[in-house]
């Protein structure tokens, strides 16, 4: 191949390093008004009254809104429909946006908020899901599974019990795992503006244009066809630009009600109340196994922190269970967890979206059984990986499966066998595995539409134009898209004009989400771009004499592909299909297959391939602090097929460095004041000086090694790269400093103060282990009962568990007492 | 983005002006020499004076040079005072410690003088006024009352660090003051009603607020450095969560003169980022004399060590804090004993 | 709305990108906004606006600084480089050219900071270390990354060129890839 593969300059590299690229705050129109939110300073209140009166009458004021103008509740999911733009009736964390000022410019908009005054009758606050599981009222959400529970879920995957009392051994842990945030360089901003036509067009950083598409034309009223919504380059996504946001919508309505172009940018103290991150989650796994470590059952709890709002909570909920069995075999799984609202931002989704919690646990208890059971990590997980082209226990279907060379390169280049436990105290090394997604196998919605669509656009200049809704958050999926189609119809991907995020003039596309858009968005430009090429070969062979099969195409020149000499430049071949055809043009779609899982809650989980990575991380840590530093890192990553080997080690590399950070630092901490005092709740840190991510200084070396597995669902055979190498990094980390020091740090971030304590009850004669000590009563539901395919499942239930009532979001809170 | 308030802008033809300039503006007016650390406080409204007086661009301020010892102007880049021949040879633990403030970009911009008078910090006031509105303020910088916060109508004359306390627990987090006041630097202040020096650690009370003894009006022109000793070794050890960007949870400054026969003949020892003040180790005198063995140096680590008041309001966990604070002072110690013994 | 106030303007005389420019603004303004909002060059970024990320940074007489710490009222008579004075005409400098083969840039938003003070260190340091490396762009936060690609092309960038030694003083000797 000629492009696929090849390193190269990705096609915006030129823009971003002359500082041309164009991010959301970056555009600036005449007339442009900027708008501000006035956050709550209450953690869980009534709002009995907003006077806004004298911000209306302030200098540069246009306009003030409030929950009032916002009737109609938006949200991510079908399922979680909570938010409001700005809140009806009711605030439920420390920063939920209350009203907004739009004015001539920022800083009057924000002199203005000061004047804005609220009444508010103060609630009882709930700091985490603990409390959310023994408090009933007052309820931070009126729906869900629980007073304030909003998921509550209990997959039986075969009977676990007898196969764990059946087992030689039995290894139960309790772990923990802190929320983090996406921590993007660029802060959240849009742009509204009214078009000639009386159209509503939006610039938003945003990595799902089409589902911002969808709820924008919910929370306005309006016909979706009359919004224009054009992704901005994200400056740095992660997940947390992928709900549509307060702001959003803020904006849109006041570029709607004065006429004018409305830009609304957060601060970053706003950014961390924007969250939608990682999930702090509590963890109880029980696995059961032979006596040569090989998992007979696995029972898995877990407890979400969800922060007051629903987010993509529903989703991450389930993440936090169903691809554990994607790794390694598992006869029998149960699994059952628990979101919880708290009156904290919402969480949401944070590359590896709910799977590094569970992911941290299982790497560690692997771990620990085999040290305790004598073996080699690494055989350990040899033994037993899930076989390719294979069915789980939860009935997600495998294809490619490469960890077994993952392994083997990260065990040979860290010279694993050699220096595991032979390193002088202090020094170690750890592994940890993992899997991930390459697209969720259903979209947010439900609906059989494609997920990603592609559109060709070929003209008598030679020029190839590719529309498609895909969105550049830095990963480059501009990148990807041109390099398809130019491997595919013989350019360069310099030749390739690329339009993408754009609701009015792209096919859609879902969203840079869930690792999705190369396998997606490939497939789909493959199709169109083999559809073009169809076309070309048959009018390019007509002229030269030769059937259409015998038409090849590279180094922009169409010819006889026995005999090269014989041909015509691309351009010419344009015009051939032109002149046969008229105006050109091709399309291509891609929906992925049906999943095997036909249970209630199987819709997550599922992907049409699944990446695998293995790490092996080398740590020093001083016994003296409990400093950890982390030396080396070695990755395997199977990626099916590298598009673009500059790119791919990019996103290894980012993921190993965001996998460094919330192993070893970065926290979204709260704090809540002595309650005689103050009923605060806030967010402890909400900058980027006091929220710890690593800087250059803490970087270490990375090796990288790419598994080139062709899988026949990916484009070329491509998998995922943006979100597995993020995985094992953590639970690497936990396992590194063990086999330094011998204690086990049962929870991240893994902090000194954390390593110093084991050390210290080591050295007493305790276990040498920190962490969660306990998992509280959880009102587990009935189990769904779901037999694995060895057990004569077929996919379904066989048993359908009562749905409580209130679980979705009734919308009649609201309205009440609020004056304007 | 956030925003400044207004203000009025003077740029200072010299500290005289500056100096007049100060007086006349009484409590409306503040000094701004790199701004690193006011911008930031604009901006999140912890300060909003009417008038700044600019002196980043006085050159009186902006030197270095030979007097009795090594003289270093108030405005002085800290990236300068780093890189500067005669500071990194004979007075290593201020080259250090101006070489570990914040980033390079903050070093290239913050001053000498404006570290020495940093504000004290707590993650209860280096918040956004939105932020501290939702605590309902705190003694340090109260903030308007109104009808959008009522978290607790005493918040204004609270410290949420230790909310029995009188005072403020403010900590500083001058990287800088640890290593002079260590190398026994003294600085001018001048105000229009004249000048006067004094020792560096007389510049610091101890109280979250009132932080410096210097009157308002007082500007901070000239750092006065001893005149290098040869026998002197001087070291500054940060403890920090990153290798950059952030402020000390920890500091040691040490500077021993070896006399005959390796004993100690004058030390001090500063801790810094444990208190509202740096604090001289009082036990540092009791090394004179005396060798600095382990024995001697695990000593003086725990006596030292006690002097340490961690509290939490800064990163990382405080009980570990004070553990690390013996590790440290025992360390640079023995780096400072192995520096001579490589003489 | 009541009437706008008369907010209290400033007008000051700077140098960006080797031009003369006379600009008036809003007195509270920070040389970000000035550049960003006055100037029109939204090439230089924000991040925090409090001095902690790196993304605002410039290069001011010729040392990277942090754009949202200064008072614009301060920069009379600066000399101001921003990455959108890095090329020369169209072509990119050796810098620019080794950050977009490189990878250095991923989203692209702390490039521009990062490109500024990586120029300034190359003027200053020949041939840098990977720890010396590391340690100037240590105020300049990314989070795409993990940094390793950025010190691949500072490294690509010092090894195309041998920049002059020396104190860096006002706008950076630019070299281009295309030879420019």
């Amino acid at each position: 191949m000629k492009v696929v593969g090849q390193a190269r300059r990705r096609v915006d590299a030129r823009a971003k390093v002359t500082g041309q690229t164009r991010f959301a705050d970056d555009v600036v129109l005449p007339r442009m008004l900027y708008g501000k939110l006035l956050r709550s300073a209450h953690p869980h209140a009534l709002i009995v009254e907003i006077a806004a009166s004298a911000a209306r009458a302030a200098p540069g004021v246009h306009l003030v809104l409030t929950g009032a103008d916002f009737p109609t509740a938006y949200g991510i999911m079908p399922v979680s429909q909570d938010e409001h733009a700005l809140c009806r009736g009711k605030v439920r964390y420390v920063g939920d946006p209350v009203a907004a000022v739009i004015a001539a410019s920022e800083r009057e908009a924000a002199d203005a908020l000061a004047l804005i005054r609220v009444t508010y009758e103060p609630l009882a606050t709930i700091a985490s899901p603990e409390e959310a599981l023994r408090t009933a009222e007052p309820r931070i959400q009126d729906y869900g599974e629980g007073p304030n529970l909003h998921r509550l879920a209990h997959f039986a995957f075969g009977d676990v019990e007898p196969a764990l009392a059946g087992a030689d051994q039995v290894f139960e842990d309790v772990f923990f795992y802190q929320g983090s945030t996406h921590l993007s360089l660029e802060q959240h901003a849009t742009v509204a503006a009214l078009d000639a036509d009386g159209r509503l067009t939006l610039w938003s950083s945003t990595q799902t244009p089409h589902y911002l598409h969808r709820e924008l034309a919910r929370a306005l009223d309006m016909p979706a066809h009359h919004i224009r919504v054009i992704a901005t380059p994200n400056g740095g996504g992660f997940g947390g630009k992928s709900d549509p946001f307060n702001h959003e919508i803020v904006a849109a309505k006041a570029a709607l009600v004065t006429g004018r172009p409305v830009k609304i940018t957060l601060t970053r103290e706003e950014v961390f109340y924007a969250h939608r991150g990682r999930h702090p989650v509590l963890m109880r796994l029980k696995t059961g196994v032979r006596q040569d470590g090989t998992i007979v059952a696995m029972d898995l709890e877990t407890l979400l922190d969800g922060g007051a709002y629903g987010s993509y909570g529903p989703a991450s909920t389930l993440y936090t269970g169903q691809l554990q069995t994607v790794t390694y075999h598992v006869p029998r799984y149960r699994f059952r967890a628990c979101r919880a609202f708290t009156n904290k931002p919402p969480c949401g989704p944070k590359r590896g979206h709910g799977t590094p919690q569970p992911r941290f646990a299982q790497e560690v208890q692997l771990d620990k059984i085999a040290v305790a059971l004598g073996r080699d990590p690494a055989d350990l997980r040899l033994q037993q990986l899930a076989p390719a082209n294979s069915v789980t226990a939860n009935w997600l279907t495998i294809g490619s499966m490469g960890l077994k060379p993952c392994i083997e390169r990260v065990v040979q280049g860290s010279a694993w066998r050699e220096r595991r436990g032979q390193l002088p105290f202090g020094r170690g090394l750890g592994m940890a595995c993992s899997s991930y997604l390459c697209g969720a196998g259903l979209p947010i919605y439900w609906n059989e539409m494609p997920h990603s669509g592609v559109q060709l656009q070929l003209d008598r200049s030679g020029r190839v134009t590719v529309f498609c809704g895909a969105t550049e958050i830095g990963q480059g999926s501009d990148d990807v898209l041109a390099a398809i189609i130019a491997e595919v119809l013989g350019l360069e991907t310099t030749d390739i004009k690329l339009v993408t995020g754009d609701t009015d003039l792209t096919p859609v596309d879902l969203g840079s989400y869930s690792s999705r858009v190369t396998l997606m968005m490939g497939n789909a430009a493959i199709q169109a771009a083999e559809r073009a090429k169809a076309i070309l070969s048959a009018s390019a062979g007509q002229k030269l004499g030769l059937p259409a099969e015998r038409v090849a195409f590279a180094d922009r020149r169409v010819f006889d592909v026995e005999n090269p000499s014989a041909g015509m430049a691309f351009q010419e071949a344009v015009v051939a299909a032109e002149v046969e055809h008229g105006t050109l043009g091709t399309t291509g779609s891609y929906r992925p297959p049906r999943s095997a899982a036909r249970y209630r809650g199987g819709g997550v989980g599922p992907s049409v391939a699944y990446s695998y990575t293995a790490a092996v991380v080398e740590v020093e840590v001083d016994p003296a602090t409990g400093w950890v530093r982390v030396s080396k890192v070695w990755i395997g990553h199977d990626i099916g097929r590298v598009i673009n080997p500059v790119l791919a080690r990019g996103q290894v590399e980012g993921g190993v460095y965001m996998g460094l950070g919330e192993a070893l630092m970065e926290e979204q901490a709260f704090r809540r004041l002595p309650p005689r005092l103050s009923s605060a709740l806030v967010h402890k840190i909400p900058s980027m000086l006091e929220y710890k991510s690593p800087t250059a200084l803490e970087m270490p070396e990375v090796v990288t090694y790419f598994i080139e597995d062709p899988d026949p669902s990916g484009p070329f055979g491509a998998k995922e790269v943006g979100q597995g190498p993020l995985l094992p990094i953590a639970p690497a980390v936990a396992n590194a400093v063990f086999d330094a020091v011998g204690v086990r740090v049962d929870q991240v971030p893994i902090t000194p103060d954390l390593v110093l304590a084991a050390l210290g009850a080591k050295a007493k004669g305790k276990s040498g282990r920190v962490g969660p000590e306990a998992f509280p009563a959880v009102p587990w539901p009935e189990a769904l009962v779901v037999p694995p395919p060895w057990e004569g499942g077929n996919g379904k239930a066989i048993n359908e568990p009562a749905k409580s009532r209130d679980a979705l979001p009734t919308h009649h809170s609201g309205t009440a007492g609020v004056k304007v | 983005m956030m925003r400044a308030p207004d203000f009025r802008y003077h740029a200072a033809r010299s500290v005289k002006d500056a100096a007049r300039a100060l007086k006349d503006g009484g409590p409306d007016a503040m000094l701004i020499a790199g701004g690193t650390d006011l911008v930031p406080n604009l901006k999140r409204r912890q300060q909003t004076p009417a008038l700044l007086i600019g002196i980043r661009h006085l050159r009186e301020l902006r030197r270095i040079r030979n007097g009795k010892g090594l003289m270093i102007g108030g405005a002085v880049r800290l990236s300068e005072v780093a890189a500067d021949r005669k500071v990194l040879r004979h007075y290593p633990a201020l080259a250090r410690a101006a070489g570990l403030v914040a980033t390079p970009q903050i070093r290239n911009m913050g001053t000498l003088g404006g570290n020495l008078c940093l504000d004290t910090r707590c993650t209860y006031y280096n918040q956004s006024y939105e932020w501290r509105q939702a605590i309902n303020f705190c003694m340090k910088a109260p903030g308007a009352t109104g009808g959008h916060a009522c978290a607790t109508p005493t918040g204004d004359a609270i410290c949420w660090v230790a909310t029995s306390s009188p005072r403020c627990w403010a900590v500083s987090s001058t990287d800088t003051a640890p290593a002079l006041i260590a190398l026994g630097a003294r600085v001018t202040l001048v105000s229009s009603d004249g000048e006067r020096d004094i020792p560096l650690e007389e510049l610091y009370a101890d109280d979250g607020m009132a932080y410096l003894t210097k009157s308002a009006d007082e500007i901070l022109t000239v750092v006065h450095l001893p005149p290098e000793d040869a026998a002197v070794r001087s070291t500054y050890w940060k403890l920090r969560r990153r290798g950059s960007f952030d402020f000390p949870v920890l500091g040691v400054a040490a500077a021993v003169r070896f006399g005959e026969g390796n004993t100690v003949s004058d030390a001090r020892v500063v801790l810094g980022a444990v208190a509202s003040h740096p604090v001289l180790v009082p036990e540092s005198a009791e090394l004179v004399g005396r060798r600095l063995t382990d024995d001697v140096v695990e000593a003086f680590a725990d006596a030292a060590a006690a002097h340490a008041k961690p509290m939490d309001n800064t990163d990382l966990a405080l009980g570990w804090r004070k553990k690390v604070a013996r590790r440290y002072v025992a360390g640079a110690l023995r780096e400072l004993k192995e520096a001579h013994a490589a003489k | 709305m009541s009437p706008r106030r008369d907010a209290r303007k400033a007008r000051i005389a700077l140098t960006v990108n080797g031009e003369e420019r006379d600009v008036v603004f809003a007195g509270y303004k920070t040389l970000l906004e000035v550049l960003r909002e006055d100037l029109g060059l939204t090439g230089t970024k924000h991040g925090c606006e409090l001095g902690e990320c790196g993304a605002c940074a410039v290069l001011v007489d010729g040392q990277p600084v942090l754009s949202c710490l200064l008072l614009a009222v301060e920069c009379a008579g600066a000399d101001v480089t921003t990455v959108e004075g890095l090329a020369r005409g169209p072509a990119l400098s050796l810098l620019q050219a080794a950050f977009a083969d490189k990878g250095a840039a991923q989203c692209g938003y702390c490039t521009p900071g990062i490109l500024v003070t990586a120029q300034a260190l190359l003027e200053r340091k020949a041939h840098p270390t990977r720890a010396e490396i590391a340690e100037a762009l240590s105020g300049n936060l990314c989070r795409c990354t993990g940094y390793l690609q950025i010190f691949e092309a500072v490294e690509e960038a010092a090894r195309a060129e041998p920049h002059a030694q020396g104190p860096a003083a006002g706008r950076p000797h630019v070299r281009t890839e295309a030879g420019a």
